[in-house]
């Protein structure tokens, strides 16, 4: 049986001292993009930090396993160099620190060329924004677009993507969908790589094509199934309708 | 309560230059080895080798060791120690002392009371220098006194960069370093100073310095501190008193060890449309104590002027204190502002960072590199990558936390 690229067992969080995520399971497999739907507050957010180590929240119970590898006690630039990469829905601003000192470092790491950067910025027309401050007075698209520049840097084997399209405009939605997409592998001539998409709209998924969803609501995983039908019966019966959903899955 | 270090409760040490003596002059002290020497300068910005420099004026302890002017630029620029200038230009012995006061403090006097020994640097009229002029000073004799006394003169239209290195040779320890400096800007000429000082905690450090500005003139001073430093207190001032002149001021300051540094500048504003900008940056590692100071003095209705201090407390144990003046003296049209802020090293930018696969020490440099920003000095690129990579290489054992 193939190794899942991500695997979530039974995760447990608190923020704080607020308990979000109860017990939450999902498996990635390879080449399998995944989307996150639910109400704000659902704990999506929350989901996507946990997994990729950020400080603040604490894993209570449960595991996180990257290609079968447990990387639930790792910082976050373990995880990062092991090939997990997380696309911020509102990433802080780093004064003095421009895109293309942190593009040179990520490639740097990666024994790839720096030069390499122009080019990727050039994917995600970036190329007159290198010089400026990360996330210092960027448009929302702009930040979108720098975020998927770093994430195109790192070519990680696992993405997540937080809201990608939240605060983006339509030409701009299509310039990160196209990113994704690259980032993701998709239609470049290479194996996919997988990737956990959490999207409120999902006017995304009409650029980056998703095999599974997934409705997380009360910091628990009430509903999956095929991302457009889940998105239908949304739209048609809110969330609580998920929760019809979860007696019929037996859950 | 918060652990407030000891030395915090005293003020800059008032020391008495009397207690130091002063090196032979003439003789080379017995450690000093000329590739220990290029190191320490390079350390502080200056290349002994002269490449890419326009001109070097070299002093170890009281000696005169390099003054050369670089072929193809003899016309533009004249570097002279100080003693040769007087007997050269006539001129000069007015302009000594005409900005600092002999008698301003006890470190001026020693300077004053001792032979004229430090440089002169003359930017000829019209020329411009391309390349940068560079200036070393070093102590290489323990437990000294260096006392200098130099001055520049950007003539009329000219334009020029000049890095200063300050330091100690590899090996002395303990001493004290006096520095006075004069700064004549003249009409329409543009200088750019650049001050780098690499020292160690047995070094105790009292620049005294001025610059007057003519009509139209620029004057940018660049001030960079990433050593440590038993303590050091300057306070330079400017008179912009032409018509348009202009100022900046940029102090980049790392405190590490246990260093005491009070340090800032006072600009006044004489001359109808001066403006001034002064920007300091300051990280307080370890158990550094750190002022950062700032005046502006405004005495004309048509000027502008603006001031910020920043700072990181990166340690528990380290102090930095921000002190912005504003004075309009009768002049109600003069635009005066300041902006002062001291914040921790965020802790979720370190984590975006390392989310990106640089460790914790190296997203903590990254952020610290970016808050003192070297870029902004307009340095050769070589000097700025040799600044960055010893910002990179050695945080400061406080900055992790």
């Amino acid at each position: 049986m193939a190794i899942p690229a991500l695997e979530i067992r039974g995760l447990s969080v608190t923020v704080g001292r607020k308990r979000i995520l109860n017990s939450v399971s999902l498996t990635v497999g390879e080449g399998e993009v995944h989307v996150l739907m639910g109400p704000n507050g659902g704990g999506k957010t929350t989901l996507l930090q946990a997994v990729m180590g950020m400080p603040g929240y604490r894993v209570t119970e449960g595991k996180v396993l990257l290609e079968g590898k447990d990387i639930t006690g790792l910082p976050a630039d373990e995880r990062a160099r092991a090939g997990l990469a997380l696309s911020f829905q509102r990433p802080p601003a780093v004064r003095g620190v421009t895109l293309r000192s942190l593009t040179s470092q990520i490639l740097e790491r990666r024994g790839a060329p720096v030069r390499a950067g122009s080019s990727l910025a050039a994917e995600v027309a970036l190329e007159a924004h290198l010089d400026r401050e990360l996330n210092v007075g960027l448009s929302g698209g702009e930040v979108k677009r720098s975020e998927m520049l770093q994430l195109l840097a790192l070519a990680p084997r696992v993405a997540l993507f937080d809201e990608p399209e939240s605060g983006v405009d339509l030409d701009n939605i299509a310039v990160v969908g196209e990113a994704m997409r690259t980032v993701l592998g998709i239609g470049r001539g290479r194996a996919p790589r997988s990737g956990v998409i959490v999207t409120h709209t999902g006017h995304i998924l009409s650029h980056v094509p998703a095999h599974e969803a997934h409705v997380l609501l009360g910091g628990t995983i009430v509903c999956r199934g095929l991302p457009q039908l889940l998105f239908e019966d949304v739209r048609r019966h809110g969330y609580e309708g998920c929760l019809k959903c979860r007696e019929c899955l037996g859950m | 309560m918060p652990r407030v270090p000891r030395h915090v409760r005293g003020k800059i040490p008032d020391l008495d230059p009397g207690h130091f003596r002063r090196a032979p002059r003439g003789k080379a002290s017995p450690s000093l080895t000329g590739g220990l020497l290029a190191g320490c300068a390079l350390e502080a910005g200056v290349d002994l080798s002269g490449s890419g420099r326009a001109g070097t004026y070299l002093q170890v302890d009281r000696s005169v060791l390099q003054r050369e002017v670089l072929r193809g630029f003899g016309d533009h620029v004249e570097i002279l120690p100080l003693g040769e200038a007087l007997g050269r230009h006539r001129w000069l012995r007015e302009h000594l002392w005409s900005l600092v006061p002999a008698a301003a403090d006890r470190y001026t006097k020693a300077v004053a009371g001792s032979e004229q020994e430090g440089y002169f640097i003359r930017i000829l009229p019209g020329r411009k220098v391309g390349l940068p002029i560079q200036s070393c000073l070093v102590m290489a004799r323990s437990r000294t006194l260096q006392g200098v006394h130099n001055v520049v003169v950007a003539e009329e239209g000219s334009e020029a960069h000049l890095i200063t290195g300050c330091l100690l040779h590899a090996g002395a320890s303990s001493g004290l370093h006096l520095g006075v400096s004069e700064f004549f800007v003249r009409r329409g000429a543009s200088l750019t100073f650049t001050m780098i000082h690499s020292w160690d905690e047995t070094f105790h450090v009292r620049p005294r310095s001025a610059a007057l500005v003519e009509d139209g003139g620029a004057f940018v001073s660049n001030y960079v501190l990433m050593s440590p430093v038993g303590s050091l207190q300057m306070y330079p001032a400017t008179i912009l008193r032409g018509k348009g002149s202009r100022a900046r001021f940029q102090a980049l300051l790392y405190g590490r060890g246990a260093s005491l540094v009070d340090i800032g500048s006072r600009t006044v504003l004489e001359g109808a449309g001066c403006s001034s900008e002064t920007v300091s940056r300051a990280i307080g590692a370890d158990r550094s104590v750190i002022v950062a100071r700032g005046t502006l003095t405004a005495r004309t209705d048509r000027c502008r002027g603006h001031l910020e201090c920043r700072g990181i407390l990166a340690s528990g144990k380290a102090v930095i204190r921000a002190v912005p003046e504003l004075e309009a003296e009768g002049v109600p049209g003069a635009e005066l502002s300041h902006e002062a802020a001291i914040s921790p090293i965020a802790e979720e930018e370190v984590a975006y960072l390392m989310t990106r696969g640089l460790g914790r020490e190296e997203a903590l440099a990254t952020i610290v590199r970016g808050f003192l920003n070297v870029d902004l000095l307009g340095l050769p690129p070589e000097l700025q990558r040799r600044i960055d990579e010893h910002l990179a290489a050695t945080p400061g054992e406080g900055a992790g936390m």
